[in-house]
């Protein structure tokens, strides 16, 4: 783990609540859409807020598949929760809204659980046949995609 | 009775996003270290082997069944029961699909976070 990788995790969380946030507060602007009538949904992209939204979520997607592609999701999935604390830490400091002591307990939670993932290895080393095996294959993708390793 | 639909759409979101989740993890572990590939192979490359790896393209079909679960989920419960409900389910099932299906060594260290995390979304969405 380098200091890049932990920028591709700070990412994940901040692209989530952000992409999140932009499509709540878009949504609510274009109103609530009728059952009756579904395709008026699409017009909601024409909406800036909800078309940046879509964009960041696009953003935090590929933070999230780079960070799968190097650390288990074992080790990601606590990260993606730390946009729940992100985002309780925006209502109370940003909109001055009432946070209750069991949602900061909750806060204290995942944060501890995050804590604990961090403090351990990223990636579990596979036996050496499953790895060998691996590398095999990405060798093989590689020259039948032309590309030099 | 629409307390069971409720919870059979629940069941449903956190099967299809743990199924999306892993495949999706399996997928990328395929495609190998991204940073690395980018430089080596360039951005076209890593696009198109992660498009053309099946397992991303069940990933992404699984996520969306997952998505459209939500959205019977919230027609028939609270968004305060399905929420919450959903991702710290999702949260725990993910640790043990990862263990199972991805060989990943989910220590004690990892079982913890999983469940204070469960716990503190829980929490938190509720």
């Amino acid at each position: 783990m380098n200091f890049r990788k932990y920028l591709v995790l700070a990412g994940v969380t901040v692209f989530a609540v952000a992409g999140d946030s932009m499509l709540s507060h878009g949504m609510k602007q274009v109103g609530a859409i009728s059952l009756h009538r579904l395709q008026s949904v699409l017009f909601a992209v024409a909406n800036p807020w909800v078309a940046l939204g879509i964009l960041f979520l696009l953003g935090f997607f590929a933070a999230y598949m780079t960070a799968l592609s190097w650390a288990d999701l074992t080790y990601v999935m606590p990260a993606t929760a730390l946009g729940y604390v992100l985002l309780a830490l925006v209502a109370r400091f940003v909109l001055h809204e009432h946070i209750s002591p069991l949602r900061w307990l909750g806060i204290v939670l995942i944060t501890s659980g995050v804590g604990f993932v961090a403090g351990g290895p990223a990636l579990t080393e596979h036996p050496l046949g499953e790895a060998a095996n691996l590398a095999d294959r990405t060798r093989a993708t590689a020259v039948s995609s032309g590309v030099e390793l | 009775m629409k307390e069971l639909y409720t919870w059979s759409a629940i069941v449903a979101i956190v099967f299809a996003s743990v199924v999306g989740d892993v495949l999706l993890s399996r997928a990328m572990k395929q495609v190998g270290d991204v940073g690395i590939l980018r430089r080596r192979a360039g951005l076209g490359i890593v696009i198109g082997r992660t498009l053309g790896n099946p397992n991303f393209l069940f990933a992404v079909t699984s996520m969306a069944a997952a998505f459209f679960s939500l959205l019977f989920a919230l027609s028939w419960g609270d968004v305060s029961l399905v929420a919450p409900a959903a991702a710290s389910l999702t949260f725990i099932a993910n640790a043990v699909a990862a263990k199972i299906f991805l060989h990943e060594k989910v220590d004690r260290r990892r079982w913890v976070a999983a469940s204070l995390v469960a716990a503190g979304v829980a929490l938190l969405a509720g």
